[in-house]
Formats: C-alpha cells, structure tokens, sequence
C-alpha cells in the first residue's frame, strides 16, 4: 500500500471478494461480488450470442455480425492452430474465450469486479486446459502421448536432456497460462487504481488523469489480447493432444 | 475511490494485502466460476452455435446458389450473343446474296435492253442509209435529167437540131467520165 502524507491508497482493495448481502464469512455457496461480475459476464454473452442472433437473419444485424465473426474467428483458430480433429471442441474454446474476453472488459467498468484477475479463477481454467489436454491426449493416443517428448530428430545423446527439458515445460504450462492472465489484469488495474488515488491531488490530477486514460485504453487492449493469448495457447496445448505429429 | 470500498470489507481482508491469495475465499470463486462456465457452456452448445452455424451454413448456400445463377445467367447471355451475332452473320450474307442477285437480274435486263437498242440502233441506221442512197440516187437522177434537159435546151438554143438520143449518150457518157 502507497502511503504519501495523508494520502491513502488502497490499490489492491478492489480485488476483495465480499459478500453481497451480508458482512458475514464467504463460504463455497455464499453470493458474493465475484457471483454478480461471473453472472453479468454471463449475461452479457447471452445477449450477445443469443439475442443478438435471434432474427437469423442472413443478412445480418450489427449485433449478430459481431456473434458471427467472433465464432468464425475462434472456429477458424481452432482449425489452424489444432488442426481439423479439434474442431470437435471448438466449443469449449469458444466457452473459454467468450468467458475471459467477456470478464476482462466487463472488469473495466468503473466500480467493477474483475473475476479474471484473480488466480482462483484463471488456474481453474488452465488446469481445466491442462486436464484435459493431457487426458485427451492419453485417451486418443495412449502411450504414443508420452513420444512428444521424445525429440526424435535430435541426437540420440541429447534426447534424454531434451525430454526433461519438454516435461518441465510441459508441467509449466499451467502455471504460466494462468499467471500470464491474471497477473495482466491485477497489474494493469492496480496502477489504475494507483493514479486514481493520485487525482484526488489537485496538484497533479491532471497529469493523473490524464495518465488514467491512456492506461485505461492500453488495459482495454490487454484485455482482449489477454483473452485472445489464452485461447491460442489452448489452441496449442490442444494441437499436442489432437493433432497429427507432421501437422 | 478506493478508500470507499475499504471499510466494509476489511475483516475478510489479510494482512498480506493481496486478496488474490486470500485462500479462504477460493472455494466460493471456484464454485461460482463452475457454475458461470456451464452456463455459457450450455448457452453456446444448446443456443448459439447451432443457430450461428446454421445461419453461416445457409448464407452460404445462398451465395452459392446465386453465384450458380448468376453463372447460369451469363452462359445464357453469351449464348445470345452469340446466336445474336450469327443472325447479324447470316443476314449480312443474305443481303449480300440479295444484292448479287439483284445486280445479277439489272445487269441481265441491261444486257437486253442494250442488245433491243444495239438492234434498234443498227436498224435505223440501215434504214437511214438505204434513204440517203435513195435520196443519193434521186439526186443523180436529177442531175442526170437537169443535165439532159439543159443539155437539150442548149442545143435548141444554139440552133440545133435536138436529136434526144444522142444528148442522152453525149450526157451519160459526161456524167461518166
């Protein structure tokens, strides 16, 4: 916490979980601000994907133009990056996407929650990745899996060091894939906060505010290639599992 | 701001001051988090996808389907052209047909015509010579009387006896020589 004079700023406090109606414990079940900003988001892509394709029309609305490229641009990632056997889980790529983009942009409004800078949330989504990456990949391919850490177009000496090297990244995976996500989003809304504190003083709140803005359009930008980072990752991870080993 | 929000939460919070590690919290942000993405799950698998898909599917087609139209449409149009352009080809040659024909049909009337005037022409001129030899004629005739009758008159004039035949001969053989 940055403390100058009789200046407090508390950048951090926006990411306390709290109840909703209550001052009681969080427990699993409790309605709190993370429940409200989780439900918006998935409000919000509700109205996008669902009513905003109500009328089918062939010449589109803006709104189901808009569904319509997001799905044609994650269906068209999925089959570029994880090959034509992925599509069969585009989608939970597209679940994936809609959910982060959804969250992060969402989290810009002022006052707001943002669900996807805390690392509760985007480990489950990487271990989910990770899971079931790595099951898929043992259920499609059995033992075979394991041969993607064999580099078998190295030198036989080098092999072995090479595949400690692939599993440790492999198990980094996750780590990096949520760290990546949340830490973007803490950072990016912590110095928000930070210079929202520093406009209260009058000396230097133009500055601040106008520092305020530019950052708020750079986090905007984070925010959706946040999302997009993530999903061509699973894309990736995906490719491991599903794809052919010439592509 | 931020100190506004400060208050109320402050027991939850630890004194690390990340809430992000606040461990306790966790359960409730997993559960929920769960719950949100099978909704969206179920909104996309059971709602949105399909309907997107059917609608791109069916775009699609439509495009398809026009563009085979319009494919159609412009094999017709030069179908037509081209039919267009052999009627254009077939007329020209039978005007030309046509126009040989019809100077085939003047050039023979001309031909009678200038063989019935050639005919004419030279019957005329006959006619005409056979007058001017007759009129030729008459005119010796003439002269040959004149030249009698004059003769003749000299003769009695110059006191003479007019003895015809002989003035006939003597004349002839004048106009002769």
């Amino acid at each position: 916490m940055a403390e100058t004079g009789g200046l407090q700023i508390h950048p951090m406090d926006q990411f306390i979980v709290k109840p909703l109606f209550n001052d009681g414990a969080v427990h699993w079940y409790t309605p709190t601000n993370v429940t409200l900003w989780l439900l918006l988001a998935v409000l919000a892509i509700g109205a996008l994907m669902v009513l905003g394709t109500r009328r089918r029309a062939i010449v589109p609305t803006r709104s189901q133009s808009v569904a319509e490229l997001i799905y044609g641009f994650i269906h068209d990632m999925v089959e570029d990056v994880a090959g034509h056997e992925g599509v069969k889980y585009f989608p939970y790529v597209l679940t994936l996407f809609l959910f982060i983009l959804f969250a992060n942009v969402l989290g810009l409004i002022p006052m707001s929650f943002t669900t996807t800078s805390h690392v509760a949330v985007t480990v489950v989504l990487a271990l989910a990745v990770f899971l079931g990456v790595t099951l898929l990949g043992f259920a499609r391919k059995g033992v075979g899996f394991l041969g993607m850490f064999w580099v078998s177009s190295a030198p036989l000496a080098l092999r072995p060091v090479l595949a400690l090297i692939e599993i440790i990244s492999y198990f980094v995976r996750p780590v990096s894939h949520s760290i990546r996500l949340a830490g973007n989003l803490m950072a990016g809304h912590a110095v928000l906060k930070v210079f929202a504190g520093f406009a209260s003083v009058a000396l230097v709140s133009p500055v601040a505010i106008g520092a305020m803005t530019a950052i708020y359009a750079l986090e905007l930008l984070v925010a959706v290639i946040q999302a997009y980072v993530f999903t061509i990752l699973t894309c990736v991870y995906l490719k491991d599992a599903v794809g052919d080993a010439h592509h | 701001m931020a100190t506004d929000a400060h208050g109320a939460a402050q027991g939850a919070q630890q004194a690390g001051g990340m809430p992000q590690l606040d461990f306790s919290t966790w359960p409730n942000q997993i559960f929920w988090l769960l719950v949100a993405l099978v909704l969206i799950h179920q909104l996309l698998t059971r709602v949105a996808l399909p309907r997107i898909g059917a609608v791109l599917a069916e775009r699609k087609g439509t495009i398809t389907n026009n563009l085979a139209a319009a494919e159609e449409l412009k094999q017709k149009a030069k179908e037509a052209e081209a039919a267009y352009i052999q009627a254009l080809a077939d007329a020209r040659a039978e005007s030309a047909k046509i126009v040989a024909q019809a100077k085939a049909d003047i050039q023979a009337d001309l031909d009678i015509a200038t063989a019935t005037a050639d005919a004419e022409i030279s019957a005329r001129a006959a006619e005409s010579e056979r007058r001017i030899a007759e009129i030729r004629a008459s005119a010796l005739e003439s002269v040959t009387e004149v030249a009698k009758d004059t003769a003749k008159e000299l003769v009695a004039a110059l006191g003479g006896k007019v003895d015809a035949r002989s003035v006939t001969a003597a004349v002839n053989a004048r106009l002769k020589g």
